[in-house]
């Protein structure tokens, strides 16, 4: 099938917006009418068809205006990407990896010819044809990490497994919620997760970091995050906080369905072969609230969720502003009526 | 099984010296196998007879990149029944279940300087090391303690590839490795990996903590061969199962042969996968692995069922 790939963009004017079925396959991250932290891993098991979850590695019909985000961010700033000297092993699983799920799950716009160590990549969607020698950083024109994550949506970070820890070592993060990767090179699993409230206190991180460094080969684990975002701005990282954080203050109750987006983010994680280490996916899904509430269950749900949320976690995700705001816009999608237990839209 | 498993079949079976032998595997299907990095190991499923046998075994050189996985199997003296099969009844056409490699003895690749060192078949992770390192120009040296020529595997070919790199220590010539002097003239940043027999490892990272060397810069592939001991009855709670570990038996084992699936990943008492709660032990519980802390163990609420026992009479698990 081949994927409508849409015109738009994610600063400026924000033409960003989902079709009917983006809205449909939306990984709408709440089970129930309450969040809270948890150790929420599960198996990367492909998802029914269609959905967000059918593949390993998810496109979307948004792929290639995030690529063309990607490059304007990388161009103002190239400390977006960076890999430390040891991790080049990992660059090469890592292009592995997603070079051989992509032309696996979607061949009519990706390709992937192997003849040991030659091989050869189309990308059609961005009008790539490329050679090259496995493990032979000359023959491609950017490292592999930058290389092939400039042509996969998501975030990625490589974490070195060491010391009974995981080290973020190299990444590429221009879609973020407000974290950077800058700052957080070469820090640990429980150093980079300081800022998080109340989670260390019931031993999330803990757990979550016993479990993945027992993270075997071919059994990825995933997990959803989430937050909010004012207008549809994938980089919204602290580097750029100058530029979107006044965004937060220009909520009404008229702009609401439009301006406020969730955010919500499809984090996988693979035990990557060659070099033991472990890439961590962050794939960031935005819907407006206006696209949202077409879905019943998830309007009463969302609703239900901001209504509640402990502040510890709305001031961490950076909703206190517009918080009020926005529940009371959702309240009137809120009849009261009881919603079915899982994420899917009824 | 916990975990991904591979079908294979043993391509060549070969006896290295009189008590190894060599058994090269591809997959039953002709997939390529994944590759792996230096230090991994993969657990052999091995039915004999009504028997299934679990071993887990270090996998040899490195990042084949869709090759052949090798094993190198000593005869244990003490065999359980793993290692005395590999060399009686598997040959080439046997056919196996691998897990996916599993890596619990990695090399730390910030390191500045890496000093290896092998005593006995505990040169199957650390030659696999060597072959990684040399492969991304990293500077190492390889230090390997055997009892004569002919009993140590690979001397030939380790000494062909690393050259000057490789020294080889014969106890038979009264060669005697001095961990001590090795360590002594390490630039700061260098890190130490040993695998060989217990009493090996214990005075190589004596010396090397007597020398101030930190413990994130010691690394040592623990792997215990689980052994047996004195038989004792068992039962599990949750599924109403009672039965006997028998004495060449391991606990894992013998859940598994009462038709209980039971998580486990290293089989050698490291990894932490199979962890099950005690709800009651009449005898004291015979801890043996390297991942419960000492205080757990005195507690008492948890058993790794892959090389820990009881000695007592009735051991009741949560399982
Ligand atoms: C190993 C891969 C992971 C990486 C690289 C990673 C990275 C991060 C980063 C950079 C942040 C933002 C912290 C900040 O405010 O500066 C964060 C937040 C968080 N992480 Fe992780 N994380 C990983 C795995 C996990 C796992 C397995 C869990 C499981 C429980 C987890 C739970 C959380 C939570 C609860 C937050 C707060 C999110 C929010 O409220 O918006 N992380 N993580």
């Amino acid at each position: 099938m081949t994927i409508p790939f849409k015109t738009e963009t994610f600063r400026d004017d924000f033409t960003f917006s989902n079709s009917e079925a983006a809205i449909r396959r939306f990984p709408f991250p709440f089970d129930r009418d309450a969040y809270m932290y948890a150790v929420n891993i599960e198996q990367h098991m492909p998802g029914p068809a269609k959905s967000a979850t059918e593949f390993p590695i998810d496109i979307d019909e948004h792929y290639v205006a995030e690529m063309a985000d990607r490059d304007l961010v990388l161009k103002a700033d190239p400390l977006r990407c960076q890999s430390l000297p040891h991790m080049m092993t990992a660059e090469w699983d890592l292009l592995e990896l997603l070079m051989t799920s992509m032309a696996r799950d979607y061949p009519e716009h990706f390709s992937l010819e192997r003849s040991g160590r030659e091989w050869h990549w189309i990308n059609r969607p961005l009008g790539i044809d490329q050679r090259f020698t496995f493990e032979d950083p000359a023959t491609l024109p950017l490292s592999p990490m930058e290389y092939i994550t400039r042509q996969c949506q998501g975030d990625f970070c490589l974490l070195d497994q060491r010391d009974d820890n995981l080290w973020m070592d190299a990444g590429i993060v221009t879609t973020q919620a407000d974290w950077s990767l800058d700052f957080d090179l070469g820090m640990n699993f429980i150093e980079w997760h300081g800022p998080v409230p109340l989670a260390h206190e019931i031993g999330v991180f803990e757990r979550a970091l016993k479990f993945l460094l027992n993270l075997q080969q071919g059994r990825p684990v995933r997990r959803l995050n989430w937050t909010m975002t004012i207008n549809p701005r994938l980089d919204t990282s602290p580097e750029n906080y100058h530029r979107w954080g006044i965004d937060r203050t220009t909520v009404t109750p008229d702009n609401v369905g439009d301006k406020v987006h969730l955010r919500v983010e499809l984090q996988a994680l693979w035990r990557l072969p060659r070099s033991n280490a472990i890439v961590f996916s962050i794939r960031c899904y935005l819907i407006k609230m206006r696209e949202l509430v077409t879905q019943p269950k998830w309007a009463r749900r969302l609703h239900r969720v901001l209504r509640d949320l402990p502040g510890e976690l709305a001031d961490y995700k950076g909703l206190t502003n517009y918080r009020e705001t926005t529940v009371a816009w959702l309240s009137k999608y809120d009849d009261g009526a009881p919603t079915s237990p899982g994420f899917h839209p009824d | 099984m916990s975990g991904e498993t591979i079908a294979v079949r043993v391509v060549a079976a070969e006896a290295i010296t009189p008590t190894i032998k060599r058994l090269r595997m591809v997959a039953r299907d002709g997939a390529r196998l994944p590759p792996y990095s230096a230090g991994s190991h993969t657990v052999l499923t091995m039915a004999s007879g009504e028997r299934v046998i679990r071993n887990a075994y270090s996998l040899l050189g490195s990042t084949l990149a869709g090759g052949a996985y090798e094993v190198a199997v000593l005869r244990a003296p003490r065999s359980r029944g793993g290692s005395a099969f590999v060399h009686d009844h598997v040959g080439e056409g046997h056919e196996l279940t691998l897990s996916v490699p599993i890596n619990l003895f990695p090399l730390n690749r910030r390191a500045r300087h890496h000093v290896l060192v092998a005593g006995g078949i505990g040169i199957t992770p650390i030659g696999a090391m060597a072959d990684e390192l040399a492969k991304v120009n990293a500077s190492f040296e390889l230090h390997y303690a055997v009892r004569n020529e002919a009993r140590g595997a690979f001397c030939g070919d380790l000494a062909g590839r690393y050259g000057e790199r490789v020294r080889l220590y014969v106890s038979e010539r009264q060669e005697r490795l001095h961990v001590h002097d090795i360590l002594m003239r390490q630039p700061l940043g260098t890190h130490l990996y040993v695998c060989g027999p217990e009493g090996m490892i214990g005075n190589v990272l004596a010396d090397a903590r007597a020398l101030g060397w930190p413990e994130t810069s010691l690394h040592a592939e623990r792997f215990l061969a689980a052994a047996g001991g004195a038989p004792f009855a068992l039962r599990l709670a949750k599924s109403g199962v009672a039965t006997t570990v028998g004495e060449d038996q391991t606990l894992l084992e013998a859940i598994e042969a009462a038709g209980i699936e039971a998580p486990f990943s290293c089989r050698g008492g490291v990894c932490g996968e199979c962890e099950l709660p005690v709800v009651s032990a009449d005898g004291e519980i015979d801890h043996r692995d390297h991942y419960l802390s000492a205080e757990e163990k005195a507690a008492g609420c948890k058993i790794m069922p892959c090389v820990s026992r009881l000695r007592g009479r009735e051991l009741v698990l949560d399982l």
